[in-house]
């Protein structure tokens, strides 16, 4: 009988262990999760801060150029830059038959022309002499630098020539091949070529989207908090908004875009894919997030501050405004910015309402034309070339530290200037 | 000139407060008791400067384009139009007053335009009088209250009290607007495709609706066995089914080990790392699954000798699993936390173990609270949207083999709709429709869940 109850005693306690067990396995996998996905996400991203230039002399042959003696600054402007341009590619195997000519234009980007344009625009007086010139590499042999590239594949298999990549080697041999920070990934609108295509246009498009968000939701979102915590009498009406704003936080974010396609661009006419369309859009679905918020932060200021008010001889009204609400302030402005940083990583909404057009000019107001972070990483991530990956695990690192940094501000809000009662 | 006038009527607004409060001063200057404080006078009177104006400003700018289009075009009637060429006469004349109009001018809308620019200028310099007479009106009769110092809070606070009123009216109108813009769409959908063939049709071919020559006559047969939502809703359970086989155990052991094992220390680091989880935008998620997850078990199936697609509801599902992790660690979390501890020294008392307590004891008290929170993960998982556009297939497969590819309900809106949408085509429409569907469904879930939830927390408390 004893030794019955040590077994049966042992084996609960090994029930005990076992359960234990589950639980911190089950941390263990979530953290896991979290830290290959960081992981996987930055070992892909990392380089494509780093862009790689080839170094290539030109010569800038004013009769190529088709230019004058002394010219203006019009002139140079004007003048044609892509047969020197073109030459000094072709330059660099003095062998090259026409074919192998074409290889090496393909070598860099198509913005080739337009660089060697500045570098002669800076300085004037190069003209008749020949300049060592950084040129973008083609996106192919960006990768291939970074050792990111098959190079073992068979020829017809990889976009990249072994003629390429003999003149290639040679550059890198020579020390003419070199990588620097990309700064254009920060300046330069979306491209259809991946060495060129940068983030500028859709982080316009988010900012815009995130601000006309702000300025609608925001204010809507304290009045109505103020009235349903403050003024609303107890009744069904008040408990059928309460009802309606649990429910909007959970409806699925496609919808508020399904609400935006039928409403604001098939009834109200408002201009497609444009940030103003899809910051109302988000200002919909942020809504109910800061309502919310506020109420929580309202709820807990202690009645003791509006009895004290009130008592000084102060209305409902001045209570409110006057102490209430202040006292609330930050714990709305924490909600709101979580609200805004769930707004910033909202995708499917904003398709629907036809932010995914392909947009290479950098948008300067809400009205034009624009992409968002999130969606520049959907459509980079559906293009097909290797050099769009690199792209999005940055574009996704961009995103990620900007939601980061709103975070941190709203936590830094809540505990620096949250008043702790009790 | 819209601008030019709403800034002079906000200009206006702060002007009268300044005078509405010089004018309590004076009236208090004269020995006189103020009916409230000073700023109230000027309120007061800023109120009723601005916000007539703004009512007429709005309403002018809503109504202006149509009574000049109905002016312009009763030169039309009677000679036998049709209202699409009524509107393309409008187009013109629009175009041809702003200097933008390509094509033949006929002399007939080049009066039009003349007519139509005439009238834009005698609106436009109506409006202008119009509302600055209604701003001395209404002015001289606030400053006329004022100065024989009747009563200024309560009107202002009244109307402070609407205008928190109708900004809590937004909430109800968001929903009305979804379900607005929903509605319509899906009757004309169900006018061409029988719902009977929609919620029982096995085929769903949205593609083959996109063929149709525009010339063509609507032919609802055409339509048969092209609409059919029974792959789709199946895609959608299976893939929800898969993320909370992943998120269930790992965010339910979790949540318990957080609310009752972990120490303060641990607690502190843990919870926030896990709900990082919940605030990576989808579209990363889906990134992740597509890059990394997809062929890792293309090539693991492949070792195996399996055939598994590239783009499997498995990897779809499993992602979102993880993502809904946190949803239901936090609330079961939450939910154990505040189970009362009568309760656990209770079951300690009677010798039982932890882990005793926690099955026998506190996970059924705890349980609605659970199930409230793991109705809230599948909403998510049924409304998710990017992880399966980017990661599950856009064909619509009926299976059950979650090596292969599907389709969910999500996946299929934005296939539809991405790019531009032709309204009144039956393919926009189904895409309407079966947002309706995941709206409804979601609905539903979410108020059983809240009602779970809340109910729960009501015992306790």
């Amino acid at each position: 009988m004893n030794k019955n109850k040590e077994q049966l005693l042992n084996k609960r306690y090994k029930a005990e262990k076992r359960f234990r067990l589950y639980g911190q396995s089950a941390i263990f996998m979530a953290l896991l999760f979290l830290t290959i996905f960081i992981f996987k996400i930055f070992s892909t991203g990392y380089s494509a801060f780093q862009k790689t230039w080839l170094i290539v002399p030109v010569t800038f042959d004013a009769e190529l150029m088709m230019l004058e003696q002394n010219p203006s600054k019009e002139d140079l402007k004007d003048a044609d830059y892509y047969d020197i341009a073109l030459k000094s590619m072709a330059d660099l195997d003095p062998n090259a038959n026409e074919d192998q000519e074409n290889e090496l234009k393909r070598m860099v980007s198509y913005f080739f022309e337009r660089e060697i344009k500045r570098e002669l625009l800076n300085d004037p007086s190069l003209i008749g002499k020949t300049k060592d010139v950084y040129l973008t590499a083609s996106d192919d042999l960006d990768q291939v630098f970074k050792g990111n590239y098959p190079r073992d594949l068979p020829e017809d298999q990889r976009r990249v020539t072994d003629y390429q990549l003999k003149i290639f080697d040679q550059l890198v041999e020579l020390g003419k091949v070199e990588s620097k920070f990309n700064l254009s990934f920060f300046t330069y609108p979306d491209s259809r070529e991946a060495e060129l295509a940068g983030i500028a246009s859709s982080f316009m498009g988010s900012i815009f989207s995130i601000l006309v968000c702000l300025m609608i939701a925001f204010p809507v979102a304290v009045l109505a908090a103020i009235y349903l915590e403050e003024f609303a009498p107890k009744n069904r009406f008040t408990d059928f908004i309460e009802v309606n704003i649990n429910n909007l936080a959970a409806v699925p974010s496609i919808v508020f875009g399904l609400l935006g396609l039928g409403i604001l661009l098939a009834v109200f006419q408002l201009p497609r894919s444009t940030p103003l369309v899809g910051g109302i859009t988000l200002s919909l679905m942020t809504l109910p997030t800061i309502i919310i918020a506020c109420r929580a932060s309202l709820k807990a200021v202690p009645p003791s501050i509006r009895e004290a008010a009130l008592a000084m001889g102060a209305s409902k009204m001045q209570t409110t405004m006057h102490h209430t609400v202040p006292l609330s302030m930050p714990g709305t402005l924490s909600g709101t910015i979580i609200g805004l940083a769930q707004a910033l990583g909202e995708t499917a909404p904003l398709i629907l309402i036809g932010m995914v057009a392909f947009v290479n000019t950098i948008p300067g107001s809400p009205l034009d034309p624009a992409a968002s972070l999130p969606v520049q990483i959907y459509i980079w991530a559906e293009s097909a070339e290797r050099g769009f990956v690199e792209k999005v695990s940055a574009c996704i690192m961009v995103l990620l530290g900007f939601l980061i940094i709103m975070n941190l501000f709203a936590q830094i809000i809540r505990h620096k200037f949250e008043k702790k009662w009790s | 000139m819209n601008l030019i006038l709403f800034t002079f009527i906000v200009l206006l607004g702060f002007t009268s407060y300044y005078f509405g409060r010089r004018k309590a001063y004076t009236i208090q200057s004269t020995n006189k008791r103020l009916t409230a404080l000073p700023q109230f006078y000027g309120y007061y009177l800023a109120i009723w400067c601005a916000i007539p104006a703004f009512i007429i400003f709005s309403l002018w700018a809503i109504f202006e384009p149509t009574i000049v289009k109905l002016l312009i075009l009763s030169d039309y009637s009677n000679q036998g139009y049709l209202d699409d060429e009524l509107n393309l006469i409008y187009e013109k004349t629009k175009a041809l007053s702003r200097g933008q109009f390509t094509g033949e001018i006929t002399p007939f809308i080049e009066a039009s335009a003349e007519k139509y620019l005439s009238l834009r200028s005698i609106a436009q310099s109506s409006k202008a009088v119009i509302v600055l007479s209604i701003i001395i009106a209404s002015v001289a009769y606030a400053y006329k209250k004022i100065s024989s110092n009747s009563k200024t809070r309560e009107p202002v606070e009244k109307f402070l009290k609407a205008v928190l009123f109708t900004a809590s009216l937004a909430a109800i109108l968001t929903t009305v607007g979804i379900v607005f813009s929903l509605i319509f769409q899906t009757i004309d959908f169900f006018k061409v495709i029988p719902l009977f063939d929609f919620v029982f049709g096995t085929h769903w071919y949205p593609a083959k609706a996109f063929v149709r020559d525009s010339s063509e006559a609507l032919d609802p047969t055409m339509y048969s066995d092209t609409f059919g939502a029974v792959p789709i809703f199946a895609g959608t359970f299976f893939i929800a089914f898969i993320a909370m086989c992943v998120a269930i155990p790992i965010g339910l052991m979790s949540g318990i080990y957080l609310a009752e094992y972990a120490s303060v220390k641990v607690r502190q680091y843990a919870k926030p790392l896990i709900e990082i989880l919940a605030g990576i935008p989808t579209v990363v998620y889906g990134f992740f699954a597509a890059l990394t997850v997809g062929p890792f078990l293309k090539e693991i199936g492949n070792s195996m000798g399996l055939d598994v697609s590239a783009e499997s509801a498995l990897a779809a599902g499993g992602v979102m699993g993880i993502m809904i992790i946190p949803f239901i660690s936090s609330l079961s979390d939450d939910v154990i936390t505040s189970v009362p501890q009568s309760l656990r020294d209770g079951s300690y008392a009677m010798g039982a173990t932890k882990s005793e307590t926690i099955k026998k004891v506190i996970f059924p008290a705890a349980l609605p609270g659970i199930v409230g929170s793991i109705l809230l993960g599948v909403s998510r998982a049924i409304g998710e949207t990017m992880i399966v556009v980017m990661a599950s297939g856009l064909a619509a497969n009926l299976t059950l083999n979650p090596l292969e590819s599907t389709s969910t309900i999500t996946a299929q809106i934005v296939v539809i709709l991405i790019g531009d949408q032709a309204f009144g085509d039956p393919k926009t429409q189904a895409a309407f429709a079966l947002g309706m569907s995941l709206f409804l469904v979601t609905l539903c879930l979410n108020i059983v869940a809240l009602r779970v939830v809340k109910k729960y927390r009501e015992k306790y408390e």
